[in-house]
């Protein structure tokens, strides 16, 4: 390249649109313009034939705030969440840590053990949680009746179903967000500890002044997965609620339903799938506003001196 | 579209002029071995008998069947003879998935449920196979209790059942009956129970709910009772009722000729059919039918040929020999009544109970399969996990289920 | 000391429960069918014979294939796109840059289910159906990796790019050779987690792939369920060999975080 008469921060925004211009047109073409397309459906009555499609307006909306499904499903969806991503996030921060702290020898198997659900083959994660917590036969509920307390219906009665399944869940993802902070802390420099070690810091104080602080865009990337992740996040959970409860898809009497599982019984279950992208946009709406806050809360810039 | 018209006569003049052009026509199923294997030895004596026609089978995993189809149509790619389950008909006509047939097929010589296929006065499709419902048992097991037959009325059924139970405190070691709402049993309350006390589910017509009656008030209770009073088995006992016979933890289950294969090849036991037990001697019987029907999409209108190749071809799928071979190969009821009224498969040990059962047998006419299957669910579920009573219950569920009957019913 | 032995406790405790289903998984596998929903962890009648069915009588190896092409080709476009747009949007200064970052970001909330239509009709117009390219496509460049490698880099001192800078190298040379470096562990963890989301994803493969020399691995084994019943025991045994290359991937890239950790202590 020629040397051209340009500012500094001229060639730095060119670079930077050099790097950017492959993954812009990937996110306009295959991920934005799809969306879109989706935007557009939710306004119409679906039918195979493009030209057959009957423009209804928000009539789909409307329906939605009517259905009484729905409104169920969009309540356990935020029940999932709040109760889910604070355990997610905080369990796997303290198992980081945990495995952060043991020596060498065993490290790298513990890892291995810790991120084996999040390996594990859904059948087999549905399987074992349904024996293990059956009411009738479950090795859980033989252990609470030997200690004298009353067995639980767990997965089976609508008020524990949805605990139940997030539970599961969250023993299931563990593995992803240990792996994110465990990237986290290595991230950071150890020059940081050696300086605070110097001063005098010890135990909680380490970890609170320099762990915690610098382990927060990692922080940050794990409550937005947790929350709004494709497939992983508590907003978006489709696949596990299906394989724990694939007998009855949405839990007994809909407790375990979600917003994404109700979308997908009505667009493919159905054929409704004007009715299913006006969901699936209300969802992004949802997802896009409680990320929004988290990431404000969370994004704020850690200064380094 | 004058340029496609162009080629489209060039097309069937070249075809005229030398006869030698082949019709390719796509059939798509789910993927079930047997029934893979059934299709390909039709479509071999298929194309010998019309060497002019190609047809190539496609299959996909059932659980993502409807999903795999949702997106091929509209993108003008996918089959021209497609298979679908009966009660997806209404959702998939709506939404332009599935033409009506061209022709008016002979509707005496097939059994009279598959006048669901029809709507607007049009077939929309035919099956090759029906199933039904019939009591499966674990012969092994009523041996060893000393119960020397199947049960003929549902007071017997208890009284097995009690029979095989097994229970330490609260909790079932062994179940005499695997109770499953969401299998086959929300049929069996349906159409089943709900007629056998002397209700009727729904209008004629399908399009007014009439089961939130003293009848079937009567019939839930009773059905929710196996669970709650005679303790003959629990929702929650095994994950699957079918796997859970199989794995010789449960008795008795009512299940679906479909079946039939998967236990038969599972189980390590002698097992039993026998015909649905009524409610006495004598006492009305009733059963629920559905069947699986071949069914002509969109593609197999874009041209004469194609049109012609795939009504031949769906035709013979449902013909006398295609049945035939299906029943041999797959295992499945034929829907054809020259084949049912044979007398030697009405009392084979196996397929009989089912085949006897076909008369008195109902198809449910669903308009919205998926919720309207919920919809009962939840009213059983109601009765088992919160107590509730079973009439009030059925209220609920009948003034749920007539919302949609009202979309379906007045925009017919 | 005392600190360490209670995390051994803990960590030890919870193993258990971490890894009983998997070992439920292995012990199936050696199961006949009947014996698949019996809670025993030892199978009572083990045999080979479900791994002997599914390579005699199945594509299993094609799809393993299948899968392995699809789960390293995404791998290694992530591991690119995500990192250089990950760093462009921590590191450098242009104009427009929050409504990039925030254009990338809205696409982590359209769920993918909705957007297999669109696809679809993608992969028909271009020819992409039944290729790998066509299963690999929509997931080229997860916003979910730019997020991740945006916040990686974020922790890095300014000061070492500039000094970079003053040292002459141009900006794709800090890239590559400064910067990169230095978040190895999360270039290693994203390499991880987006293997063992291809290789167990499930939607897209299916609809996009029509033969079944073309499928993957999840796709394939959901040809062993069916309306009436699945066969858990060859679920079981497709899954457990279906791990091994997600766990192989793990310790490769583990050595790398490791390695990457001694290298930022080193500074």
């Amino acid at each position: 390249m020629k040397k051209l008469p340009l500012g500094l921060s001229q060639r730095e925004a060119l670079w930077a649109y050099a790097f950017l211009a492959l993954p812009l047109a990937f996110f306009l073409f295959i991920r934005i313009w799809p969306a879109l397309q989706a935007f557009q459906i939710s306004f119409y009555q679906w039918h195979a034939d493009p030209s057959q499609r009957q423009f209804i307006g928000l009539a789909n909306y409307w329906r939605m705030f009517h259905d009484p499904r729905f409104l169920q499903a969009l309540r356990n969806t935020l029940f999932y969440t709040l109760l889910g991503v604070p355990a997610e996030v905080t369990f796997a921060l303290a198992i980081a840590l945990l495995l952060n702290s043991v020596g060498k020898r065993f490290r790298a198997l513990f890892r291995a053990i810790y991120f084996a659900p999040y390996v594990t083959p859904p059948v087999a994660v549905a399987w074992t949680w349904f024996m293990l917590l059956n009411p009738h036969r479950g090795v859980v509920n033989r252990v609470l009746v030997a200690l004298g307390l009353p067995p639980q219906p767990f997965l089976s009665d609508p008020a524990t179903a949805l605990p139940t399944v997030t539970a599961v869940v969250v023993w299931q993802f563990l593995g992803f967000h240990v792996l994110i902070f465990l990237a986290g802390l290595q991230n950071i420099p150890q020059m940081y500890y050696e300086a605070a070690q110097i001063d005098g810091a010890h135990g909680w104080r380490l970890f609170r002044y320099i762990t915690l602080p610098l382990l927060k865009p990692m922080i940050a990337v794990s409550v937005l997965m947790a929350t709004a992740g494709p497939s992983i996040g508590f907003l978006q959970l489709f696949t596990h609620v299906i394989n724990l409860t694939w007998q009855n898809p949405g839990g007994p009497l809909g407790s375990t339903l979600t917003v994404l599982l109700y979308m997908y019984e009505r667009a493919f279950g159905a054929f409704e799938m004007g009715y299913g992208a006006a969901i699936v946009v209300f969802l992004f709406f949802i997802l896009a506003l409680i990320s929004l806050i988290e990431f404000k809360v969370l994004g704020r810039k850690v200064e380094y001196r | 579209m004058k340029r496609k018209s162009l080629i489209v006569f060039l097309l069937v003049s070249f075809v005229a002029l030398y006869g030698l052009s082949k019709v390719t026509i796509t059939y798509w199923q789910y993927f079930y071995e047997t029934r893979v294997n059934a299709i390909d030895l039709l479509i071999k004596e298929f194309e010998k008998e019309n060497p002019d026609i190609d047809v190539v089978q496609e299959t996909f995993p059932y659980e993502a069947f409807q999903q795999r189809v949702a997106a091929a149509i509209p993108a003008g790619k996918g089959p021209e003879v497609i298979t679908l389950y009966y009660g997806w008909l209404p959702t998939w006509k709506r939404a332009g998935y599935v033409k009506p047939l061209p022709f008016t097929p002979d509707e005496a010589a097939f059994v009279p449920l598959i006048q669901v296929a029809k709507m607007e006065g049009k077939y929309w499709g035919l099956p090759t196979a029906v199933r039904s419902l019939a009591l499966i048992y674990n012969k092994d097991m009523f041996d060893e209790a000393g119960v020397p037959a199947a049960p003929t009325t549902w007071e017997e059924f208890v009284e097995i059942g009690q029979k095989l139970t097994i229970k330490r405190g609260p909790m079932i070691i062994r179940a005499g009956f695997g109770i499953a709402p969401q299998g086959q049993d929300h049929h069996l309350v349906r159409e089943v129970l709900i007629r056998q006390f002397g209700g009727q589910p729904y209008s004629d017509d399908y399009c007014q709910v009439m089961y939130d009656s003293p009848e079937g008030a009567a019939a839930l209770k009773f059905y929710t009772d196996l669970q709650l009073k005679y303790e003959i088995g629990d929702v929650d006992f095994v994950a699957n009722y079918r796997d859970g016979f199989i794995a010789g933890d449960i008795g008795m289950i009512i299940d679906g000729s479909f079946a039939i294969g998967t236990i038969l090849k599972g189980a390590q036991f002698k097992v039993g059919f026998a015909e649905l037990p009524v409610l006495e001697p004598g006492g009305t019987k009733a059963n629920f039918a559905s069947f699986w029907m071949h069914a002509l999409t969109p593609r197999a209108y874009e041209s004469e040929e194609k049109l012609e190749a795939a009504v031949k071809f769906l035709k013979f799928i449902t013909s006398e020999r295609a049945m035939r071979l299906w029943l041999e190969v797959v295992g499945e009821l034929p829907a054809r009544l020259t084949l049912i009224e044979d007398p030697e498969l009405a009392q084979d040990p196996i397929y009989g109970p089912f085949i006897r059962a076909l008369p008195y047998s109902y198809a449910t006419r669903f308009y919205d399969e998926i919720a309207q299957r919920r919809i009962m669910l939840d009213a059983i579920d109601r009765v088992l996990k919160e107590g509730m009573d079973p009439a009030d219950s059925l209220k609920i569920a009948a003034a749920e289920e007539q919302k949609i009957l009202d979309e379906y019913c007045v925009s017919k | 000391m005392k600190g360490r032995a209670i995390s051994y406790l803990i960590l030890c405790g919870f193993a258990v429960i971490m890894i009983y289903p998997f070992l439920w998984a292995i012990s199936t596998s050696f199961k006949p069918l009947y014996e698949a929903f019996s809670p025993n962890l030892v199978p009572k009648n083990p045999t080979l014979e479900n791994y002997r069915v599914l390579f005699s009588r199945t594509l299993f190896p094609r799809w393993i294939w299948n899968s392995l092409i699809v789960a390293v080709g995404t791998v290694a476009s992530v591991l690119l796109f995500c990192s250089l747009v990950g760093y462009t949007l921590a590191k450098l200064r242009f104009p427009g840059k929050p409504l990039v970052f925030a254009l990338i970001m809205s696409t982590l909330f359209v769920p993918t289910q909705m957007l297999v239509i669109p696809w679809y009709q993608m992969a028909v117009r271009y020819g992409w159906l039944d290729t790998h390219w066509g299963i690999i496509f929509p997931g080229l460049i997860p916003a979910f990796g730019v997020f991740l490698m945006r916040q990686a880099f974020s922790v890095l001192p300014n000061d070492l790019i500039d000094a970079a800078r003053i040292d002459g190298l141009n900006e794709f040379g800090i890239f590559l050779r400064v910067a990169l470096p230095l978040v190895r562990p999360a270039l290693a963890t994203l390499g991880i987690l987006t293997f063992v989301g291809n290789w167990s994803a499930f939607v897209w493969p299916l609809i996009v792939s029509q033969r079944k020399a073309m499928y993957t691995l999840p796709v394939g084994i959901a040809l062993f369920s069916g309306e009436a019943g699945s066969k858990w025991n060859l679920i079981a045994a497709a899954s457990v060999l279906g791990t091994v290359p997600m766990l192989v991937i793990f310790v490769l890239f583990q050595r790398l975080i490791i390695r990457g950790a001694v290298m930022s202590g080193l500074k």
